[in-house]
């Protein structure tokens, strides 16, 4: 395989990259992205860098020695617009073209948004530049109303309410985050909002955002309204798949479909990262995963299928969220009808390990300010069992 | 020196941190015991906050708790990515039962430990 266009310049990208090196690709390795900067972290785009404790040098996911040995050629700020059949080449917004040999989509998900986000003062968070946005606003702002009372949405409440909001936070379901940790886990980590001095409102859905020119209220579907100087919208993010319609290669609004090794249907390319809706195991069906972690050993596993060796066995999904002074940890998958038990601590405390069993086997582990519990309990996890098939 | 305790505090395959306060550089300190072997390195992992005191122990490496960030207890250097720079090693003396500290020079001043 002489050239490999990495589809992506964020973490899966990056991590593809560096796999593909690892694993022995000794040819050209073309890395395409949309945004105009070198990789960085998005983690403390919510948390430290959202606070202003660390600045655009600490995010940096690339080293100025290491990463320089890996030879490889950037297409920043020229994002792919089409990619022919049989993958061959690349179309860049530019209209410069790439030929390669094999394709590795990592082209990751943008934020969801509401109508009337147009107006000024009502933020998502995605990007380098969104946080830099966000973080100008919550400066000069009184009263933050988050959308969405998912991590995202509840890590910004957490950073805005240090730096001095007032905070509310509007969540449709009954409970926030209760689909992913279950109703039990999922009341504790509500519970956090109030212990915090935020305003968590359930059960009510978002009707419109209201302001001339910039935002001040949101209206709620029981009639109440919420005034804001500020809005962020933290409810969930959509692959970024279009580019590749015409292609060949199957995928819908879920993601780019992939086996969980990452292979599509089109043998000269893989998928990983937050765009591809790949099998898993853990879950016994496809996800689309949108979690750090997955953007590192997913791109790992891909490289490996379109090298045409045989890739690790995935490990149990994981993803952790700081919020509130709070570490909460997940790993594994937790499915409707999973029953959950305490394995250490209470949760009164805010300090516990608890555990989700199906048939009596651990399938799942959330730990709340217990990370050296939780590498021990994770490592309990049951092995997957579920044939993995696409 | 800076005093830590008593060798019997730290059990095989456990790790103590030393708190920010105890040492004068300012930074916590997480000392292992590898096999009866003790090891000491900066406790916060140099990719994001977390205590390595709390992360999992293999052989010579400690596991980051947060991330799959490897750090080498005797040479503090990461095994990859995501972190990018080595934690400083500092080295444990055992005097009659008890362990002390003796706690390297800032990184800053250090140029041998300074990557990227």
């Amino acid at each position: 395989m002489q050239t490999v266009a990495v589809v992506g310049g964020s973490l899966a990208g990056l991590s593809a990259a560096r796999a593909l090196r690892e694993q022995g690709h000794d040819g050209r390795i073309v890395v395409v992205a949309e945004e105009d900067r070198f990789p960085y972290d998005r983690p403390p785009l919510s948390k430290e860098f959202l606070a202003g404790r660390i600045d655009v040098d600490d995010l940096a996911l690339t080293t100025s020695v290491d990463d320089a040995e890996l030879d490889l050629e950037w297409r920043l700020g020229d994002p792919a617009t089409g990619l022919d059949r049989g993958g061959s080449a690349l179309v860049l917004a530019s209209g410069r073209e790439v030929a390669a040999d094999g394709v590795v989509v990592a082209t990751g998900a943008r934020a969801r948004t509401l109508p009337g986000a147009d107006l000024e003062g009502v933020h998502t968070l995605r990007t380098l530049d969104d946080a830099l946005a966000l973080r100008r606003d919550l400066l000069v702002s009184r009263r933050l109303v988050v959308i969405g009372g998912g991590f995202i949405g509840a890590e910004v409440a957490s950073t805005a309410r240090d730096m001095g909001l007032e905070v509310t936070v509007i969540e449709s379901d009954p409970v926030p985050l209760a689909r992913v940790l279950g109703a039990d886990l999922a009341a504790t980590c509500a519970e956090l909002h109030g212990d915090n001095g935020v305003h968590l409102i359930t059960g009510e859905t978002v009707t419109g955002l209201a302001g001339n020119g910039r935002v001040r209220a949101v209206h709620l579907s029981g009639g109440r309204r919420e005034p804001a100087d500020v809005v962020v919208v933290g409810i969930g993010a959509t692959p970024n798949v279009e580019w590749i319609a015409g292609s060949g290669i199957e995928h819908d609004h879920r993601g780019v479909w992939t086996d969980a090794a990452g292979a599509t249907n089109v043998p000269a390319v893989v998928a990983a990262g937050d765009c591809a809706f790949s099998h898993c195991a853990y879950a016994g069906s496809a996800v689309r995963h949108e979690h750090w972690t997955n953007a590192v050993q997913q791109p790992a596993a891909a490289v490996a299928t379109l090298l045409g060796r045989t890739p690790a066995p995935s490990s149990a999904p994981y993803f952790w969220s700081d919020q509130y002074g709070a570490r909460l940890q997940f790993a594994g998958h937790r499915l409707p009808g999973d029953s959950v038990e305490i394995l250490d601590g209470d949760p009164a405390d805010r300090r516990f390990v608890a555990g989700h069993r199906r048939h009596g086997d651990l399938v799942a582990v959330f730990a709340m300010n217990q990370p050296k519990l939780f590498g021990r309990w994770r490592r309990q996890l049951s092995p997957q069992r579920i044939p993995a098939e696409l | 020196m800076i005093f830590v305790g008593s060798v019997d505090d730290i059990p095989l395959g456990e790790a103590v941190r030393v708190e920010a306060a105890q040492v004068d550089a300012g930074v916590p300190i997480a000392v292992f015991n590898v096999d009866g072997e003790l090891f000491a390195i900066d406790d916060t992992c140099t990719h994001q906050d977390a205590s390595l005191a709390d992360g999992w122990v293999e052989g010579c490496a400690v596991e980051c708790p947060l991330h799959a960030a490897c750090f080498d207890l005797r040479t503090g250097m990461p095994s990859g990515p995501p972190a990018k720079l080595p934690v400083r090693t500092h080295e444990v003396v055992v005097d009659d039962g008890f362990v002390y500290l003796r706690v390297s020079a800032p990184v800053e001043d250090a140029p041998a430990e300074v990557a990227a």
